[in-house]
Parts: structure tokens; sequence; C-alpha cells
């Protein structure tokens, strides 16, 4: 027989039992979404300083689309089925991006922080990432699998090193089970369904959740909800870009006849070497 | 300078991303070790040599990638190795990272080539998927390198490699493998050399047989535009562009796909890139190697007998 107790976010059973433990359940979640700034998929990418910088005249930025689209909105979906729990969202970089965390707090998280730097490398930023979440008490950290400027796909794995966690990716599904993440993995030809206690650091790829259009609702509380600014810890990069370039130039398409696929087969075969 | 390799093994099988590294690791000028991840025969692992390992250590467990973290560390403290190399593919985006940390080695993922080490060592990548590369320093003392599928070739140096057993402690994963399920599609699209591909305009999901069959007579991995892939008539992991995988074969046969700046941006890298498309002013003309103006459901067909009667003379 149990005396049932609701306090904030936690359910405690008590045994009535002389000498028994108490069992307390945690029946909410405290997600970390990481989120980083990345230009438009439509911009055309150019440089400047001598090809040493990335040209942001006329980019539009934008929330990372695998940040937004799968961990952002899984994280809320995950909240919103319990009924309680809350979505922090995180990133590292100047005061410009607030924008872009407007934008995710417009789309249902609850509060934000932005560790005030600019984000030098990756080490840098999950390094200050996990200086931040240790001791917070979250659940789960969760990061798009790779940003689309940089293509690193870094940042999840060094967080969860740096926290002492498990880490898996990339994340197609996602769902919780009291204490277990249960994770669907599509790896070479394959899909893995793994399990795993909570805390654990995930990268969400293309299958978990679906874009939400954040609404007039949504766009109104974000202007109130709180972002935390906060100073970086003290760490050393350990990569730079030193310089860009861009692709080389494709000399023009050979148009071939419909009607003659034996003679693309042959250049594919004589001219291209590809088959 | 010792570097070390991590090479991924399964059902006795070597991964060609594995030769690959070993190959890398070589031509970045280095004594390679390779560690050999999962079950093997013992004429694959000694094959590495050929490929330019000078030693092997195997490990026969299967260990998930948490515990490799874990091996690959032990492994570069008993070769005293500075640079560390992975494929960047989902094994190795799993455990690059973590070990990076953990060395404190500056990593590079998404290696197009050998880094040059002339004083600082740099090594291009992909930036901006695929609209863009960058040379990227490291600056740590330990460097680990994860390179993209298809930038090396495969070339024999002809050596041989000792082989020793390697089973270093590992920490317990709390990570449990409940079931694993086949994917269709028989050739992993991120390491495919060959791939084929299809968009709406191919109308309907009732219609991918002809793209199925195609893949199957030259040996390609199937794969799909973004539209296609949301609207469900294909799976998830065969969308191919900005927001989805990123692939780099040798050859790219696009059909009934526009060409959207995203898509290209996922595809741009591929050697050579075929496009067949009943709109001679698709975007994606511009960026193909060889151009097909029209109509998918007659060209694919006959593209499929030129392909097998071209096989069928190989023979």
């Amino acid at each position: 027989m149990f005396v049932y107790t609701a306090l904030k976010d936690f359910i405690i059973f008590v045994p009535l039992r002389k000498n028994s433990s108490y069992l307390i359940f945690k029946l909410t979640m405290n997600i970390l979404v990481c989120i980083s700034k990345v230009p438009d998929t439509t911009s055309k990418i150019a440089f400047t300083d001598n090809n040493t910088k990335f040209d942001t005249t006329n980019v539009q930025f934008i929330v990372n689309p695998s940040d937004e689209w799968y961990a952002l909105v899984r994280a809320l979906e995950i909240k919103e089925s319990l009924g309680s729990g809350n979505v922090t969202i995180i990133t590292v970089g100047p005061a410009e991006d607030d924008a872009i965390i407007r934008k995710a707090l417009a789309i249902g998280a609850d509060e934000a922080v932005r560790i005030n730097a600019n984000p030098h490398d990756s080490y840098f930023v999950a390094a200050q990432i996990a200086e931040y979440a240790k001791n917070k008490n979250f659940d789960l950290i969760l990061t798009g699998k790779e940003t689309i400027d940089y293509n690193n796909a870094e940042v999840g794995g060094m967080i969860a090193e740096l926290m002492g966690w498990e880490y898996i990716t990339p994340a197609n599904k996602l769902d919780i089970n009291g204490r277990i993440a249960r994770v669907e993995s599509e790896v070479g030809g394959e899909t893995r369904v793994l399990e795993c206690e909570m805390p654990l650091v995930i990268s969400a790829a293309k299958g978990m959740a679906d874009q939400r259009i954040p609404n007039m609702r949504g766009i109104m509380a974000a202007r109130t909800k709180p972002i935390h600014v906060i100073e970086p810890a003290p760490v050393n990069a350990q990569v730079a870009i030193t310089r860009f370039e861009l692709p080389p130039a494709k000399a023009g398409v050979k148009l071939i006849d419909p009607e003659n696929m034996d003679e693309l087969v042959r250049l594919l075969h004589d001219e291209a070497k590809v088959i | 300078m010792s570097v070390l390799v991590f090479v991924e093994a399964s059902n006795g099988k070597i991964k060609k991303v594995g030769f690959e590294g070993v190959v890398y690791g070589k031509l970045a000028g280095g004594s390679v070790s390779a560690v050999v991840c999962g079950e093997a025969d013992a004429a694959e692992v000694a094959s590495l040599g050929e490929y330019g390992a000078s030693h092997v250590l195997h490990v026969k467990k299967n260990y998930d990638t948490g515990a490799l973290v874990d091996v690959m560390a032990a492994a570069a403290d008993k070769t005293g190795a500075s640079l560390i190399v992975f494929p960047f593919d989902n094994t190795g985006k799993a455990i690059a990272p973590r070990l990076s940390a953990r060395l404190k080695a500056g990593l590079v993922s998404g290696a197009l080539g050998i880094p040059s080490i002339d004083g600082a060592f740099k090594v291009k990548k992909n930036v901006f998927s695929g609209k863009a590369i960058a040379e990227v320093e490291i600056k740590t003392d330990k460097k680990i390198v994860a390179f993209s599928p298809n930038s090396v070739g495969l070339q024999k140096s002809g050596g041989t490699a000792t082989v020793e057993e390697f089973s270093p402690a590992v920490k317990e994963s709390k990570i449990k493998l409940i079931e694993t399920k086949k994917l269709e599609g028989e050739v992993p699209l991120p390491e495919a050399e060959l791939v084929v591909s299809a968009g709406r305009g191919l109308k309907g999901p009732e219609n991918w047989g002809m793209i199925e069959e195609l893949a199957r007579v030259i040996g390609a991995a199937t794969a799909c535009s973004r539209p296609v892939a949301d609207a469900h008539w294909r799976p998830h992991h065969e969308h191919v562009g900005q927001t989805g995988v990123a692939i780099r074969p040798n050859l790219y046969i696009a059909i009934g796909i526009s060409g959207a700046i995203q898509h290209l941006a996922g595809v741009n890298q591929s050697k050579v890139i075929v496009v067949v498309n009943n709109d001679p002013e698709a975007p994606f003309f511009k960026a193909a190697d060889y151009g097909v103006v029209g109509d998918a459901f007659q060209v694919v067909p006959r593209m499929i007998e030129s392909f097998k009667k071209f096989k069928a003379s190989q023979h």
C-alpha cells in the first residue's frame, strides 16, 4: 500500500512498511536541444578576405534543418505526450543569433541559452555546451545529425564524451518509455532498434519528426521567453579553416540522342570510364 | 609518422572503406597499423598488407560504437599513433568525435584528399554541403581525419602485414541492440560507386520498378530527391541532397529530377553525372556531364537494354 504524493516534477511513492527505502520516479523530461545558425539552403556561397571568410552579404540565416525539423520538434512532441517537462535550446554564437533563437522559441521551446562566443570549432562548441549542461539534470541532449554549413557531424559525439554519456547517431526514430529511450538507427543498409537508459546524447536525422511552422501565438509567446546569455568557458579550438575554394566548374553537358542509349553506355565506358 | 586506421568488418568481410582507409594512411606518408573491428576471415585481414598496412590489430569481438572508442583509444596508446584515420560513414561519425574529445586530438570530418604536412597539417574537406571546399588546419599534436568514402582509389602497394589479436579492456555499454531490420536495396548508398536516382518526374511510387531494375543491371544503389522521400514514395535513407545524405559516387544517374540547388549540393561531387529529363531547361543539365532530353518512361527501358547488352559483351 502506497501513499501517493505529487510534488512539482516528481511523483514520489512512499512505502508505508518500516525500513524500506523511498522510491522516486521522475515522470517528466528535461531536454536540451542544440541548435546552430546556418545559411538558408538556397544561399549562394561566396568568400571574402582572400577566400578566408564566408561572405554573409545577402545571406539569410536559418536554424540548421536537422536541429529544427527533427531534434527540436521531437523534443516538443515528447514533452507534449508526457504532459509535462521542459525543452531548452542552446546555441554558441554572438548576439545576432538571437533572431534564429526566437524562431526556435516560436516553434515551442520553453527557454533558450546562448553562450556568447563565436563558434570557433566543433570542440569549442561541444565543450561550452557540456560545461553548461553538467549538473543541470538533463535527461536527454539532442542535436541534428550534422549542420549544412560545415558538415562535420561532430558536436553530438563530443558532448557525449565530455558528459560521459552514451551516444547514438543517426536516430531516425525516438520514443521514450519510462527511463528508456528507444531509437531506430539506419546504418549501412539496416535499421537497428536500440534501447538505452537516459541520460544520453542523440543526433536526430530524417524520419524522427516533421517540420513545424510556428503559428502567431507561438511567435508572440517567443518574444517574452527568456534567452539566458552566458559567457564562454576558456577552451582552445583544435582546428581552424585556413582557406576556402569553390569546386571546379563542369565543362558543359554533352547531349545524347534519347533514341540511342547504346551511345550513352559507350561514352560512360570509353570516355568517362565509370562502367 | 605512425598512422592508425579504423577498419570495420562484418560477416567475414572487410568493408571497402576499410581498404580505402589503409590506402589513405599509406598515402599520408605513414607506417600504417590497421585496427580491424569485427569478424573477418584471416585471408581478408592479411590482405590489408597489400594496401599498405604493416601491422594489423584484430579485435574479434563485436562491439558497439561506444566500446569501439575505448578500443581505438587503447590502440592509439599501444601504437603511439600521431594520426588516426576513420571513414566518414555512420560508424566513423559515431566514434571519431568521441575519440577526438577524449584524446584532445583535433578532428577533420569529410576529408577529400590526403593531408599536406608541410609545416602545418592541413587537409581539404567539403563544406556548405558540397557547394565549397575548405582547407582546415589541425593544431593539436595528435590528429584525427575522417575521410569521405570514394576519396582515394583502391591501389595495392604490395606489402605484407603482421597480424595480432587485440582485446583491450572496454567499458560495458548501456545501449542494448533489440533487433536489426534489413533495409531494402542491396548497396548502401553513402559508399556506392554507382547510383541511380529518381525524382517527382516519375509521377508515383508504382513507377520505381524500372529504376530498381536499372540499378540491379549495373550494380548501383538507388536514391531519390527530397520531395519523393517527403511524400513517402521512397524510404528516407534514400534521400540525397543538402538535408539528406551527401554522396560522391563515380556515376550518378538522375532521372526526372529538376536539380534544385539543395539537391545539387548533395551530389555535385559525383565524378560523372547523367541527367534524364523531359524539360531541356531543367537546371540539372548545367551540372551534368551527359544529358538526355526525353521521357523517362521511354528512355529508361532503352537504357536498361543498352546496359544489359554492354554487360553481356563484357563476359
